[in-house]
């Protein structure tokens, strides 16, 4: 908290470290999205620094929000975000197409990146409302398996499996620290084990072969294993200091498939190397402790579950994308969030980022009585 | 715990933060793992995942180096390089081929059988391997070619090199010859990118295949940087390239071609040896091939004259044909004879016929009384019926084995036939059955089973006339092999090269002199049935009859009293063997210490037979394409 005279009292209340560690984080994707390019801030670096900017500011503005405002928006949030996906699901019928947006006048909006949130919210509110007793019974269960569920499955057959991944681990976390028991984790995990053939035979052709490539990426080096080879090569020759900014071979001659966007994390590793590499990853790590510390702070149940939540789905973010480009997941089409080419997955964080800082301004202004 | 505590918002608060801290944990494990992985990849695994992004990143464009050279004894060429222009056709590049074939036969006035063979070549090439269009090509035609590239897509124009032999057909069967690599050849050198580059050959046949690897040298490259579309983005160091090494052999190319060119129209290999140390200084076969043609890719025409010629043009007689020694053998057994005890002077009447069961062994002449001088100079069977059947085969075979006979020679060749030579032993393995005295009566006069070819008979005439071990040599840089002693007597020796020199001077090759003075060359003539030709067909020959007529061998060293040189020639179907290989073995010597009187004899042969050799095989050519509907080849490009 920076303390001043000249500064004025809102903007000195701002949780400054957190916002200068996410611009870092940014600026550095700047930086790297500059050089995917070939050294020029056309056509990646300029347009995202535009949309950081603007969802930064929006976060910002968000941090105002009450944790009252927000409860009280997040049924209806979800509500609203589960039409939109059927919206999508309904458009890509009628097109006869796999659709994951809806085009809003200029505005192209992907329903999907707002249930992240929007789902973490909503089962904190939920089990907020669910009183302490009932917490193990059934029927603290089965509605928040059907709030997470019903979402997930319209993401799935989007097909979107990254982001419907990403939904769903964001939901379990929210129902683990919610308190069920343990056999509710426990058991699904070794039924998964069961049940993963399964799912493998009924996959699109697409997701099938990446879980076939990353079980073995060395069996198409040159089809779709070539995103996961060229990227670990990237990675991998970029050693300990890396190559130097611009000075990457594997993105400048284009060999690194989605250099700016999903495979960004190979672009910095290449020319950053490994100590580019490890502070990204601790910068993201501080953001992530930092949500985390906003939930173990927190004085309600829903600021508690909401604040972790929301924390996990970045982490989520960060550490499948992270997975998946080093080559220890398949490739599932997860951005890094801050620094990949989109706006999706920035205005996803950011909006996270803004609720977040919302609750923690709720923690020092408000009584505990509040 | 059987009845549910009641929870309170106590415990709540406890299983949350338990819960926290087990997130936490869990987040942590993610990020150390994370951090592991990427430690990993970029630490240990570093140097790997350099060097695939290095090879991603810079390509090399394989720079051909230049082949070495072949060279003769004093450093002639046999084989050289000459700059040349070239077009190809690169089949996946290309879009319209007709349009383009037709357009470039028009531009380089390509014979139509050339058209065939390129079209006939892009059909069935595979994308990868570049079609030759022509090599060798004027600059005016690599000029005019290289300004319409633009519409020519898919033909590509360079400078490279073509294989040169000076020596023309002479060399063929030496050297063999260089082609463009064939799929077969790619896959047995591990895709080797250097074998793709248009204009790059590799030995096929001879010594320009077995050498290969020291003629070939070591290709540089043109690195450049490219993207991974292929497009180029900048041109790094060059590495150069290393010529093939030169090759120094033992050949004396002006006697090579010289014997080449006597040989006549005959089917016939020459073999020259330097007895002191082995040195092959000519080992010609012919007719041959011209190497030079098959250089540039032969047409499935010339192919097929070569192929069907009864005179065997594709075979390295030298090496590869086996003959019956004839009587060739009869020094050889007269050593053999000598060792086991028969006194040289005992006499063996011969009476033209030796009856031996039901039936009755032939001489061509009734020589009466003879002894082993006589039956030597005057090629007497019956003698050596007589006298082998006395020693016994297997006194006889080691002696013949010793002087070369179905002996496998070290020399860069991988077509070598050896013969064999008979003997009791071998007879039970391969035929099963027991010797029989008609198998040494036939042995005696090398006919039967004994076969060589005409190295071996070079190789012969050299160890009998120095008593040692002589082995040939081909390379120059190799070792003279250390020539070890025979098992003959110095008394045996001089006996024989007197023989010899008696077949030459008052014997079956009397006509076969030395038109040299002071130097006198001591020989041996044969003559190898083909057939069993009954007596009175012998010496009634007809043109259509060739194939029927006895092989004509001659072996023979110089000077006889104080051998240096030993050669053998064998004439196929030339009929009897003083009267075709002996003058041309006599010419061939002469060559060696008479360069002008060789050469008048050699001119007044070739006037004889219609004009030099080139002249000859133009005819021929001519000839063999009016004899199968085909339209004269155009007049030989200036």
């Amino acid at each position: 908290m920076i303390t001043s005279a000249i500064i004025p009292k809102p903007l000195a209340r701002l949780p400054w470290r957190l916002i200068f560690l996410v611009a870092s984080i940014a600026g550095f994707g700047l930086l790297v999205l500059f050089s995917a390019a070939g050294g020029s801030v056309q056509p990646w670096a300029l347009k995202q620094a535009i949309i950081f900017s603007v969802f930064l500011a929006i976060a910002i503005g968000m941090s105002w929000v009450k944790e009252s405002t927000i409860k009280a928006v997040t049924f209806p949030l979800y509500g609203a975000t589960l039409i939109m996906l059927i919206g999508v699901e309904a458009l890509g019928f009628v097109s006869k197409g796999a659709q994951r947006w809806l085009e809003l006048g200029p505005i192209r909006l992907q329903p999907s990146e707002f249930m992240k949130p929007a789902i973490v919210l909503t089962l904190a509110r939920f089990y907020e409302l669910v009183p302490v007793g009932e917490i193990r019974k059934w029927r603290a269960i089965w509605p928040a398996l059907l709030l997470l569920g019903v979402p997930a499955f319209l993401i799935l057959v989007q097909p979107d499996l990254g982001t419907c991944i990403m939904v769903g681990l964001c939901g379990v976390t929210v129902m683990f620290l919610a308190g069920l028991p343990w056999w509710i984790f426990v058991s699904p995990a070794a039924a998964v084990g069961v049940a993963a053939p399964i799912v493998y035979s009924m996959m699109h052709g697409y997701q099938r072969k990446r879980i076939d490539v990353f079980l073995n990426p060395e069996s198409d080096p040159l089809g779709a294993g070539y995103h996961i080879s060229q990227s670990k090569i990237a990675i991998g020759s970029g050693g300990i200091w890396g190559k130097g900014f611009l000075q990457g071979s594997q993105s400048h001659l284009d060999y690194l498939p989605e250099g700016h966007t999903d495979f960004v994390f190979a672009t910095m590793a290449e020319e950053w190397g490994l100590v580019g590499g490890v502070l990204l990853i601790c910068a993201f790590a501080l953001v992530i402790r930092w949500g985390m510390s906003v939930s173990a702070n927190a004085r309600t149940r829903f600021s508690q579950l909401a604040a972790a939540g929301l924390s996990a789905t970045i982490f989520f973010y960060v550490s499948i994308n992270l997975m998946m480009v080093m080559g220890l997941a398949p490739v599932v089409g997860v951005p890094l969030p801050l620094v990949s080419f989109g706006g999706s997955a920035v205005m996803t964080v950011m909006l996270c980022l803004g609720l977040l800082m919302a609750l923690e301004r709720q923690q020092r202004t408000t009584s505990s009585l509040g | 715990m059987s009845k549910p505590v009641r929870l309170t918002t106590a415990h709540q608060s406890i299983t949350f933060s338990r819960r926290m801290l087990v997130l936490g944990s869990a987040q942590a494990g993610v990020g150390a793992l994370l951090i592991g992985r990427l430690g990993w990849l970029s630490i240990a695994q570093n140097q790997k995942y350099q060097l695939l992004s290095e090879s991603n990143r810079v390509q090399l464009i394989p720079v051909p180096p230049r082949r070495g050279w072949i060279i003769d004894r004093n450093g002639k060429p046999i084989a050289i390089n000459r700059a040349s222009f070239r077009v190809d056709i690169i089949p996946q590049q290309l879009t319209d081929g007709p349009k383009v074939v037709a357009e470039l036969s028009k531009l380089l006035t390509l014979p139509p059988d050339e058209v065939d063979r390129i079209s006939k070549e892009l059909e069935h090439s595979r994308g990868f391997q570049p079609v030759s269009v022509a090599d060798n090509i004027p600059y005016e035609q690599y000029a005019a070619i290289t300004v319409r590239l633009p519409e020519l897509a898919g033909v590509a124009a360079s400078r490279g090199f073509t294989r040169y032999y000076p020596g023309g057909s002479s060399v063929g069967q030496l050297v063999g010859y260089v082609g463009a690599a064939n799929e077969k050849e790619y896959e047995a050198e591990d895709k080797n990118p250097l074998l793709l580059v248009p204009g790059v050959k590799i030995g096929k046949e001879g010594l320009e295949k077995t050498l290969e690897q020291t003629l070939r040298g070591v290709p540089g490259g043109q690195r450049v940087e490219v993207t991974a579309r292929g497009k180029l983005v900048k041109e790094l160091d060059p590495k150069p390239d290393r010529s093939g090494g030169t090759v120094q052999l033992t050949i004396d190319a002006d006697l090579h071609e010289y014997a080449a060119r006597r040989i006549g129209d005959q089917s016939c290999s020459v073999v020259v040896l330097d007895v002191t140390n082995g040195d092959i200084l000519a080992m010609p076969s012919m007719p041959s091939f011209n190497p030079n043609n098959f250089s540039d890719g032969i047409s499935t025409n010339e192919w097929k004259m070569l192929s069907g010629d009864d005179h065997l043009p594709l075979v390295d007689k030298a090496l590869e044909s086996l003959y019956p020694s004839g009587s060739t053998i009869k020094p050889s057994m007269a050593m053999a004879l000598l060792n086991a005890g028969i006194d040289r002077k005992q006499r063996v009447n011969c009476t033209g016929s030796y009856p031996l069961g039901n039936h009755v062994f032939h001489c061509d002449q009734r020589h009466g009384p003879v002894d082993m001088d006589a039956a030597v100079v005057k090629s007497c069977d019956i003698y050596f019926y007589e006298m082998c059947r006395r020693v016994g085969a297997e006194h006889l075979a080691p002696m013949v084995r010793s002087m070369g006979f179905g002996e496998k020679f070290d020399l860069p060749f991988d077509n070598q036939r050896y013969g064999t030579v008979p003997d009791p032993e071998w007879m039970l393995r391969k035929y099963h059955r027991q010797w029989q005295t008609y198998d040494t009566i036939n042995m005696s006069i090398g006919q039967g089973m004994v076969l060589i070819n005409p190295l071996q008979l070079a190789v012969m005439a050299s160890r009998l006339a120095t008593g040692k071990r002589v082995m040939p040599r081909l390379m120059k840089n190799k070792p003279v092999a250390p020539q070890a002693q025979l098992e003959v007597d110095e008394d045996h020796l001089n006996f024989i090269h007197n023989a010899m020199a008696g077949v030459v001077d008052h014997g079956t090759a009397a006509g076969a002199k030395l038109p040299l003075d002071g130097i006198q060359m001591a020989g041996k003539t044969g003559t190898a049935q083909t057939h069993n030709l009954a007596a009175h067909e012998r010496g009634n020959y007809t043109a259509s009859n060739w194939k029927l007529r006895d092989h004509s061998l001659f072996m023979a060293f110089v000077p006889f009293d104080k051998p240096q040189y030993a050669a053998a020639a064998i004439v196929e179907h030339g009929g009897f063997g003083a009267a075709v290989a002996a003058p041309l073995i006599r010419d061939t010597i002469t060559f060696l210490y008479d360069k002008q009187k060789a050469l008048a004899a050699l001119d007044t042969f070739e006037q004889s037979i219609g004009g030099p050799l080139e002249e000859r095989v133009a005819r021929k050519t001519a000839a063999w394409r009016q004899a199968n509907g085909l339209p004269p080849l155009p007049a030989e490009k200036a």
